[in-house]
């Protein structure tokens, strides 16, 4: 089988669009394109391999829930929650996408160009060498990273639109670091602001690089911008709520 | 003690006969809460540690232990107990929830206890169960509603319907989730193997699925929960089910917290979390926030497995289940796991734990009649869980509607546990409910698995004998088979809810 394929997803329900998306991957394909999408939930949902899918449209919600290594690049907005228990792999939306993007993500890179709706990165979390990864060029909405245990969430705001509030409500792991300053009336209490230090900006420098990459975008003024970082109070938000019988 | 309200009366008092004691000192290696010590010649004893976990009794070779309970009188009051007033003096000191162990201790009826069984006498005789065989295999996941059959070119009828998947069960009692974390690997794995060996299956609870139960996969059902704790396509396609819960019997409507202390080394790998960390599973899943929502995870979890698995979903009896499990029911769900208001629980705050929830006995009745009056019974098979004591539960269950019944706190007990509510201690003696590598090395898989076999085969045998005295012999004919039930001392309306005659009618 040819190492690319291309998919019409037109009037295709779900369920045989994944179907031919797995086969194509376990034939040996390494680029599959599926024009036409409209819709349809969960491409990708639980996809394994190393494979590039470039999905021109509008998918449904669930995108890449579950998924494991591949890179999928997405030529239009998404729905909700894409990359939901994410495990590895790549998901770059060219487009803004709906709420709970990145929910419970375990690992893997999710870049979403323009907006992202609400509770985005709620419960991303991190083990060992998985550091899940959630960048968004334009603004998040009220809940951002909540009950957050791990992994970097990024909100670069380009447009200069965010209005969240809420932010990081029962973060317990992981950072969250937004591009100008953010209110204090928009933490959420658990969270606490700190500075970004030389080394934060250093550590988050090629993420950014790579995601002005992805998108075109001049790399080195976002590098070099104000930030503000937020983390979490305490690693053990719930430790003084409770006693024993 | 720095309060106005000084030491607690003592719970529980150990005491020591010390004519017969050999002062052989098994007591204090046995004792995980620190009530023995050795000073001079002498055993001392601190009562207050004692969680009457009887481990030193079941251990003593002297039988010179004993132990009392509440061996300190208040003033009896009908209102203010004991149990009130210790509660506030905890809250008094502290300003914090009350956590408690293990399931409900309010002292309400039990439904079950007050509802009778039926057998066959002279207009229709017993059935034999020696010579005539009951059938209680049964099958969990969607029924077609209706047949369509065509014949193939070799001239033979065949089925044209597409089934959907089922787990094929030998008795309808399966080990209900308890994760790993909650309780220890030893734990995990003797009931694993008891599943394995007598043909049901077990959950994973919502802990992931340690390596060590890879042998046993086909026989788990994995569960993903709301903090998605070791969830990942691998996890999903190990499992021969997947159950999403979304509520607890022990806690409706909350989430769960597994301390930051009970997070070792092998439960963070397991559950894919930092060592030390709090895993933290939030009230709801935060991407189902309507029925839609659960019908979106529910064919994602199918779309990831590709359709090969059938998919559970778990809910709190509270009381409009009826409302809840037909709105399961339409979401592409395969069973319902109905939990009641006594189930079990490693740590729950007591006032859930104690108010919030309705009894199972109840919710699998109207949830049962909802589903068949709506057309949806055979969309989703029935399983009840929370506090199935005996066999005779399981068979009221099962008349009430129930298809089948995860065990939990039995299973435990079946294994050494003397349920002393003690779990969120860390510290069980029997090694279950620990994750202290001396402690869950007390339990042997080889032992604990045998006994938890024992006890799912002597159910399934007087299940059998009691299906066979009322000349039943199969599941199907038991299942939502009121007529065999009698309510004793039940009012009106719950007879009425549950759909049940009283004794003599």
């Amino acid at each position: 089988m040819a190492k690319s394929l291309t998919i019409d997803a037109k009037d295709m329900h779900y369920t045989p669009l994944n179907q031919q998306i797995r086969e194509a991957l376990a034939n040996g394909a390494r680029e599959v394109t599926v024009n036409g999408v409209l819709g349809q939930r969960f491409i990708g949902s639980g996809l394994q391999g190393d494979a590039t899918i470039t999905i021109n449209g509008v998918p449904g919600g669930d995108l890449a829930m579950f998924m494991s290594g591949p890179t999928i690049i997405v030529h239009g907005n998404a729905d909700h929650a894409p990359g939901n228990t994410m495990d590895s792999g790549k998901v770059v939306i060219h487009g803004s996408a709906g709420d709970a993007v990145a929910h419970s993500m375990r690992g893997g890179t999710i870049f979403v160009r323009d907006n992202i709706g609400y509770r985005g990165g709620i419960h991303m979390k991190q083990y060992e060498e998985k550091r899940p990864i959630l960048v968004v060029g334009g603004a998040a909405r009220t809940f951002l990273g909540e009950y957050m245990a791990g992994g970097l969430l990024i909100v670069l705001d380009l447009n200069e639109t965010m209005d969240a509030r809420g932010i990081g409500s029962g973060i317990h792991g992981g950072e969250i670091i937004i591009r100008g300053d953010v209110d204090d009336a928009s933490l959420a209490s658990g969270a606490k602001k700190v500075p970004l230090t030389d080394e934060d900006r250093a550590r988050i420098a090629p993420v950014i690089r790579e995601f002005a990459g992805e998108f075109g975008l001049d790399p080195e003024p976002l590098i070099n911008a104000d930030y503000t970082r937020i983390v979490p109070a305490s690693a053990r938000p719930f430790a003084g709520k409770y006693t024993w019988e | 003690m720095n309060n106005n309200i000084g030491s607690i009366p003592l719970r529980y008092r150990v005491t020591i006969d010390r004519d017969r004691c050999m002062e052989c000192e098994r007591c204090i290696e046995n004792c995980s809460y620190g009530v023995f010590r050795r000073d001079g010649d002498r055993i001392l004893i601190n009562s207050r540690k004692c969680t009457a976990c009887h481990r030193c009794l079941a251990y003593c070779p002297r039988d010179a232990i004993s132990l009392e309970e509440y061996p300190c009188d208040y003033r009896n009051h009908p209102v203010w107990t004991r149990q009130t007033r210790e509660d506030i003096y905890n809250q008094a000191r502290t300003g914090k929830i009350i956590l408690a162990g293990m399931g409900s201790v309010s002292n309400l009826p039990v439904i079950f206890d007050h509802l009778m069984l039926d057998a066959s006498q002279v207009t229709t005789p017993p059935t034999d169960p020696l010579r005539e065989p009951v059938e209680l295999r049964t099958y969990l996941g969607k029924k077609p509603s209706r047949l369509e059959l065509r014949r193939n070119p070799g001239g033979d009828v065949e089925l044209a319907t597409p089934l959907a998947p089922n787990l094929m069960l030998e008795t309808p009692i399966m080990l209900g989730h308890m994760s790993y974390g909650a309780i220890s690997l030893n734990a995990q794995i003797s009931m694993a193997r008891a599943a394995k060996e007598t043909g049901t299956y077990m959950g994973t609870g919502e802990g992931g699925l340690h390596a060590g139960l890879y042998p046993y996969q086909d026989r788990m059902i994995v569960q993903v929960a709301s903090g998605r704790f070791g969830v990942n396509i691998d996890y999903l396609e190990r499992g021969a089910a997947i159950e999403i819960k979304l509520g607890q019997g022990a806690k409706p409507g909350i989430g769960g917290h597994l301390t930051g202390e009970k997070v070792s080394k092998d439960v963070s790998r397991t559950r894919m979390i930092p060592e030390g960390s709090d895993a933290i599973s939030p009230a709801p899943h935060h991407d189902i926030y309507s029925t839609e929502d659960l019908s979106q995870l529910v064919r994602s979890i199918k779309e990831a497995t590709e359709w090969k698995k059938p998919v559970f979903a778990k809910i709190a009896a509270v009381n409009n289940t009826a409302e809840n499990v037909a709105a399961v029911a339409r979401a592409s769900v395969d069973a319902v796991v109905i939990d009641g208001f006594r189930g079990g629980t490693g740590a729950a705050p007591k006032v859930f734990r104690d108010h919030v929830g309705i009894p199972l006995e109840v919710a699998i009745a109207s949830a049962d009649r909802e589903l068949s009056l709506q057309g949806l019974r055979n969309e989703v098979s029935l399983i009840a869980c929370g506090s199935i004591r005996e066999s005779a539960d399981v068979v009221k269950a099962i008349a009430l509607g129930a298809d089948a019944v995860y065990i939990g706190t039995a299973a435990l007990v079946a294994m050494g546990c003397r349920v002393c509510g003690n779990c969120y201690q860390g510290l069980c003696p029997w090694g279950i409910a620990t994750q202290r590598p001396d402690l869950v090395q007390r339990l042997d898989p080889d032992v604990a698995s045998k006994q938890v076999a024992n006890l799912i085969r002597a159910w399934t045998m007087e299940i059998t004998e009691l299906m066979g005295a009322a000349g039943i012999n199969s599941i199907e004919s038991l299942r939502g088979n009121r007529d065999r039930l009698r309510g004793y001392m039940l009012d009106e309306n719950l007879l009425r809810v549950l759909d049940v005659k009283s004794v003599g009618a």
